[in-house]
């Protein structure tokens, strides 16, 4: 389990060997602030929340998190560096995993930088910084859930074009179960039992429920059980590319 | 140290590898050759464990690549084709990466890539991000991370392949020197590598081995070996040629041209030496000869015979 850690460095730091790094922090940062400031009229409300903030992320995380996992296997397999990779002696869990955390610890630290919008709010007012936290954590947990559907599709392609449609794709399908365009729909013929059942496995039923404060258990369980769904496929697509 | 029985891969409908067994002993370098499409580099990535085999199986230092794939890749340095690596990394922290997979931490790690360096001459370029190097360089890049941790068994995919004729000879002289204590495989399309480098040469022809000798085996294969060449003078050059064709010995001679004299190939029967009788001839009747040698046979032609030949 040791080449976790060595794959999860080599991995970071490849992020900030390229451009891509900080062209992916200026546009996350930029598109984050004008959705809260202008689009979901944060001063407007006069509240001392990050509503405004939270509920954009969803959708700008839609399109901004498949670019990162696009090229995690894609890239290396298009470039050769995949071979290199699974000739040397990690297991395929390690290479899966380290590969994963290091996107998802990049995704962590653009979150985290978001951090002047929180001290905007504690200036104009004083908020429930623990909803704020938790709100924080859904964000996470949730880039994560994207993280590893990303991933999955990354590993089935060699195009990242592919890996980033795809992935964009069903990660609206998983973000839209929850909202009440999809719920009404199933509503109309489908039984009560069934609609909750889409609508739990809805992206956005369980990043709201955390940010409106309350770390349920039950949401971070939802969260990390997509994440090793889609691990536990990617492992089994790099495994299928050595049989085929 | 190597051992491969029955090995069979299939792509789909293609089969790439067809019942390839073989084994290599340490002290051993193998040169892997055929026409391109032959199934080297697939043979070679089951043997590192990047793809499975259909069935058969392959085993390193008693390790199956795929029952026990981590233990066999701990013994093994391998140079994929193209010798790709990390674009964006350094050598010096793609080979430190390398090393630290390997399981070298500290002193140890350093001391590694150390040594890898000065084995493959990288050190003018350690600093320098890997997409800028030279195809050169890049090959020395792949060598370097394949010999890093001293294996016992090394697969190098077409190692000399972009170098130039310095970089090769230095290629060359690197895997003679790890020969003794290791198992080597190398593919290669240039036949002379096959000389210059290994003790065993196997010739893959649609997936299967067609031919497995030393070099000089198969040079044996050639209508060329033991045949004489010889250069006369011009005055004396169809007197020669009834001579040299009476000889008993001879099965055929072929006027092969040259701006001074006349050149003749004098070829054997059954690849007999002949040199002999024919440099005897022509110290007997006193020809003024200007050059007199016997050919090895062409690996080329032997490669030729082989890799058309239909299966």
């Amino acid at each position: 389990m040791r080449n976790i850690g060595v794959i999860f460095r080599r991995e970071l730091t490849g992020y900030f060997a390229t451009p891509v790094a900080y062209v992916f922090l200026v546009v996350f940062l930029a598109l984050a602030g004008a959705l809260t400031f202008y689009v979901g009229n944060f001063f407007e409300r006069r509240q001392a929340d990050l509503g405004p903030f939270f509920n954009y992320l969803p959708w700008l995380f839609l399109f901004l998190v498949p670019a990162i996992s696009m090229r995690l296997w894609a890239e290396e397999r298009k470039s050769g560096t995949a071979e290199l990779l699974l000739t040397l002696p990690v297991s395929m869990t390690e290479a899966v995993l380290g590969k994963f955390l290091a996107a998802w610890c990049f995704t962590i630290v653009a979150i985290l930088l978001t951090f002047p919008i929180w001290i905007t709010v504690n200036i104009l007012g004083s908020p429930d910084n623990g909803v704020i936290l938790a709100g924080y954590v859904g964000t996470i947990l949730m880039a994560g859930a994207y993280l590893a559907i990303g991933a999955c599709f990354s590993a089935a392609t060699k195009n990242q074009v592919i890996a980033f449609v795809l992935t964009a794709a069903l990660c609206f399908v998983f973000t839209l179960g929850g909202t009440a365009m999809v719920l009404n729909f199933f509503g109309a013929f489908l039984p009560q039992g069934t609609v909750d059942f889409i609508a739990s496995f809805s992206f956005l039923t369980h990043f709201y429920s955390l940010t409106k404060g309350v770390i349920d258990l039950r949401d971070v369980i939802f969260f990390a059980s997509i994440i090793g769904v889609f691990l536990f496929t990617n492992t089994q697509l790099v495994e299928l590319r050595k049989a085929a | 140290m190597i051992e491969i029985s029955a090995v069979t891969k299939s792509f789909g409908p293609i089969l790439a590898v067809d019942g390839v067994s073989f084994s290599v002993q340490r002290g051993e370098v193998l040169g892997f050759l055929g026409p391109n499409g032959a199934g080297k580099s697939t043979t070679m990535k089951v043997i590192a464990g990047y793809l499975q085999p259909t069935s058969g199986s392959a085993r390193i230092c008693g390790f199956d690549v795929v029952e026990q794939p981590i233990e066999a890749k701990k013994h093994i340095g391998y140079l994929p084709e193209g010798a790709p690596a990390y674009a964006d990394m350094t050598p010096a922290s793609f080979l430190d990466f390398v090393a630290a997979v390997r399981g070298y931490d500290g002193k140890k790690r350093a001391e590694r890539v150390a040594r890898a360096v000065e084995a493959t001459h990288l050190d003018s370029v350690l600093y320098r991000p890997i997409d800028t190097l030279s195809k050169g360089f890049k090959r020395r890049v792949g060598l370097a991370q394949a010999l890093l941790h001293d294996p016992d068994v090394m697969i190098l995919d077409e190692p000399t392949d972009g170098l130039d004729p310095n970089q090769k000879h230095e290629v060359r002289t690197l895997i003679r020197k790890m020969a003794p204590e290791k198992a080597i495989i190398i593919s290669t399309h240039l036949l002379e590598e096959v000389t210059a480098v290994c003790t065993r040469a196997l010739i893959i022809a649609q997936g299967r081995i067609v031919a497995d000798g030393t070099p000089e085996q198969l040079e044996a294969r050639s209508r060329h070996h033991n045949a004489v060449s010889v250069r006369v003078r011009r005055d004396v050059a169809e007197t020669a040629r009834v001579a040299f064709g009476s000889l008993p010995a001879v099965e055929r001679i072929e006027e092969t041209g040259g701006s001074q004299g006349v050149q003749f190939m004098i070829f054997p029967h059954a690849g007999r030496p002949i040199v002999e009788q024919v440099s005897e001839l022509v110290r007997i009747r006193g020809w003024s000869v200007d050059e007199l040698f016997v050919e090895r046979g062409r690996l080329d032609e032997v490669f030729r015979d082989i890799t058309q030949r239909p299966v």
